[in-house]
């Protein structure tokens, strides 16, 4: 099939051009020309940063070009790493922690990595020495309760659950009950995977979080969205309608190991003024790292 | 949202474009720059987008604009065409080893939805007559063993497993043996999931392909995949060599552009699509619904269908006329049949006979049967002329023999011949209802479910 062949050799070309034409400008032989800019657009659309935000970004940069921010080829790159660094960066102050137990909720679309994250994120708390509780409130998906359960037996986590099918809003309250009589530092509760365009399931997160407000006010302290690297523009949607179901206060961005550069948080944090907290970079459980805005940006550009 | 404002400037774009002729480039141009648009939206790679509207152009410059269309609705018609031959045909079809158990193999990334689809293929093809073996080859993530048996559990399939053997290759070659002593003639293998980039994984893989010779590997895919999808895909192909693709988690909201990557990148089939997290929520993949999906915006999409109906209005009349046709015979029953497979959905070309509105509904979705269809070809061509212009001289032992000629049952012919009345009942119904004004009731022709 010729188109088919045909492709192949572009993608080949996209992958090298942009490396190539960047060294070409250290060297100081490149102009900023239209096609550079044309590449530089490439770039980003091929991060996923998706178009609107693109285009934002691509405006800046002609704008930086007019009143003399960026003066020569070179000024490029940093300049737009500035901008997207700027977009990543959050100046919201965390929430002064409130006496008794942290409450933290994780919600997502199938598969993006909640209970891996949670396997993680308890890892992390359990080093800073904190007593961690985990909620098995995936009652859904299949074997999904012991796959916790393998993730708190891994982290020497607690654990709260019920059989396969149960209220996962009655999983919540018997775990944020036992979080309070047992004096521990953090409760980080699971949920089953599933479509934010499924509305009588975000209608059920809906009452999870309720449930958990009720019983400790304020909580859940925190309610983290984990995405996949791997998604694209779907990511806006996910991040919008979960946000409205559970007032989300951040994203876990996983599986940034891959190739994926996970550019659609850059429009989420535009958009919708959402900030990344905590990227995934592997399986493991110490595959975990705060979010860095700068080092975010720089990958964005870089080759993996 | 973003979308809104495409459409609005598509229709824009449409306004400026009026008039007749060729297709010049600057129609073109101008309409797919808005195409262009709405495919980056929908995550169709930034390159694969760049050739297709390259391909699309040089394809379209200089076209005789069709009648009853705009030149912005031709170009239109023309990206979704393209874009459907793109998608390839329906094919959701196994490849069934002659000498059992034919061995299925489902490999992709962590969370694309593996071994939930690994138990809808498993239910379908168990279904279908087969006698599927289900493989936990997940060593790696926690419980992933248990998740499959409790599908296994849930379908009552049997589910192969080593507990104690962290060794996925020699778990599929137990179990493709175990399937042969055990009369399963389907063995479905479920991977762990895997980064494309982890050699030592993917060696893994090449492993087990090496040891068991599957007859399918399948490349699962989540809908949701954004750019990245092109280096996945190619590079799961380039090491596997893929069969086919199945598309997960399509009954969200995603525009679903990693189809057309995928496809582009693989020239895999598609084969099926996964719709909700049931065990049996896997459909045949529909390449022209997935080009209507990724075009995405609902006003575009009117404007194809409309393109569309005015093309077929003309053969839709000309069937409208054969159906009213006082002496209907078993000839014009078989151009019938062959016509409407020819025009697609019957809902829809009734859609276009003034008055069936009410029956059009009635027969909203409803699908072809192709075998029946071809049953009654057979039948009706093993019948004499005589007998086809005059169905009332076909007795007994001329049944038998048009069954034998057809190689159908008699049953069949005498069901055909019963509908062959039906049908030439309503057509007097039809023509009485056209003068006085009523409306149809149901009827159902032979090759419809
Ligand atoms: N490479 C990589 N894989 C990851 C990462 N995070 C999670 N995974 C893998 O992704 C797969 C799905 O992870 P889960 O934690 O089960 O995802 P989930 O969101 O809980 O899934 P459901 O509960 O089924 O909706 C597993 O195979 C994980 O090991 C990551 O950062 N990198
Ligand atoms: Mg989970």
């Amino acid at each position: 099939m010729g188109f088919f062949d045909s492709l192949k050799k572009g993608l080949e070309k996209t992958r090298k051009g942009f490396t190539e034409k960047i060294e070409q400008l250290i060297i100081g032989y490149a102009e900023i020309d239209d096609e550079f800019l044309d590449d530089l657009e490439a770039l980003l659309l091929t991060a996923d940063v998706g178009v609107p935000t693109t285009n934002r970004l691509m405006s800046d940069v002609r704008q930086g070009i007019k009143n003399r921010s960026i003066n020569s080829p070179e000024d490029l790159r940093p300049f737009l790493k500035n901008r997207i660094r700027e977009i990543l960066t959050n100046d919201a102050s965390l929430p002064s922690a409130a006496a008794g137990p942290q409450v933290m909720m994780i919600v997502g679309v199938n598969g993006v990595g909640k209970t891996t994250t949670i396997g993680k994120l308890s890892h992390y708390y359990k080093e800073n020495g904190e007593k961690v509780l985990v909620a098995a409130g995936d009652t859904f998906r299949a074997a999904a309760i012991e796959q916790l359960e393998i993730w708190a037996r891994r982290t020497g986590s607690e654990l709260i659950k019920h059989t396969e099918g149960a209220d996962p809003a009655a999983v919540a309250f018997d775990a944020v009950q036992a979080a309070k009589a047992r004096k521990v530092d953090r409760l980080i509760i699971d949920t089953a995977g599933r479509l934010h365009t499924k509305s009588n399931l975000m209608e059920e997160l809906k009452k999870i979080h309720r449930v958990i407000g009720r019983e400790i006010p304020g909580a859940p302290h925190e309610t983290l969205l984990v995405l996949d690297a791997t998604t694209g523009q779907n990511a806006i949607n996910q991040a919008k309608l979960f946000g409205e179901a559970t007032n989300v206060t951040g994203v876990v961005l996983t599986k940034l190991d891959g190739t994926a550069k996970g550019g659609v948080v850059v429009a989420i944090k535009h958009e919708l003024g959402l900030p990344v907290k905590w990227i995934g970079v592997g399986e493991g459980m110490n595959d975990l790292r705060p979010f860095q805005a700068e080092d975010f940006a720089e990958a964005l550009f870089g080759d993996k | 949202m973003v979308f809104e404002g495409l459409s609005e400037k598509l229709q824009q774009t449409f306004k400026k474009l009026r008039g007749k002729g060729k297709l010049s480039e600057t129609d073109v141009t101008e309409a797919l720059r808005d195409v262009r648009l709405a495919l980056l939206e929908a995550d169709v790679n930034f390159r694969v987008v760049k050739d297709f509207i390259a391909r699309v152009k040089e394809r379209a410059i200089g076209q005789e604009v069709l009648q009853s269309l705009t030149p912005a609705q031709h170009v239109i018609k023309i990206v979704h065409d393209e874009l459907t031959t793109l998608m390839g045909a329906t094919q959701s079809r196994i490849t069934v080893s002659s000498r059992p158990p034919t061995i299925i193999m489902l490999v992709g990334l962590q969370g694309a939805g593996k071994t939930t689809t690994a138990g809808k293929l498993a239910n379908l093809l168990k279904r279908q007559g087969k006698r599927p073996l289900l493989v936990a080859a997940d060593v790696y993530r926690p419980a992933a063993i248990k998740q499959l048996q409790v599908l296994g559990e849930k379908l009552e399939i049997p589910v192969y497993v080593q507990e104690d053997n962290k060794n996925p290759v020699q778990i599929a070659k137990a179990a493709a043996d175990y399937a042969l002593s055990h009369a399963r003639d389907t063995v479905i293998i479920d991977t762990a999931g895997r980064l494309h980039i982890n050699e030592e994984l993917m060696a893994e893989l090449r492993n087990i392909k090496q040891t068991v010779k599957p007859h399918e590997i399948l490349f699962v895919a989540d809908a949701m995949t954004g750019q990245d999808a092109v280096t996945v895909a190619e590079t799961f192909n380039n090491e596997l060599g893929l069969d086919g693709v199945i598309l997960t988690k399509l009954d969200g909201d995603a525009r679903g552009g990693a189809a057309l990557s995928i496809r582009a990148v693989t020239g895999r089939p598609i084969k099926f699509a996964g719709m909700g997290e049931k065990l049996d929520a896997l459909e045949p993949f529909h390449p022209d619904r997935m080009a209507s999906r990724i075009l995405g915006m609902g006003d575009v999409m009117s404007l194809i269908e409309k393109a569309q109906n005015s093309i077929d209005l003309e053969q839709a009349k000309e069937m409208e006329r054969k159906l009213r046709k006082e002496d209907f015979t078993l000839d014009d029953f078989l151009e019938q049949l062959r016509q409407v497979r020819k025009l697609g959905p019957l809902d829809q070309i009734l859609g276009m006979i003034p008055g069936m509105g009410s029956l059009q509904k009635k027969l909203q979705g409803a699908e072809f049967d192709e075998k029946e269809l071809k049953r009654t070809e057979a039948i009706i061509c093993s019948m004499t002329k005589k007998e086809r212009r005059d169905p009332s001289i076909i007795n007994g032992s001329r049944r038998k023999r048009i069954a034998i000629g057809s190689g159908t049952r008699v049953q069949d012919v005498n069901r055909l011949l019963k509908q062959f009345v039906e049908a030439r009942k309503m057509m007097k119904r039809l023509q009485e209802m056209q003068k006085s004004g009523k409306k149809p009731s149901g009827f159902k022709l032979p090759f419809m479910h």
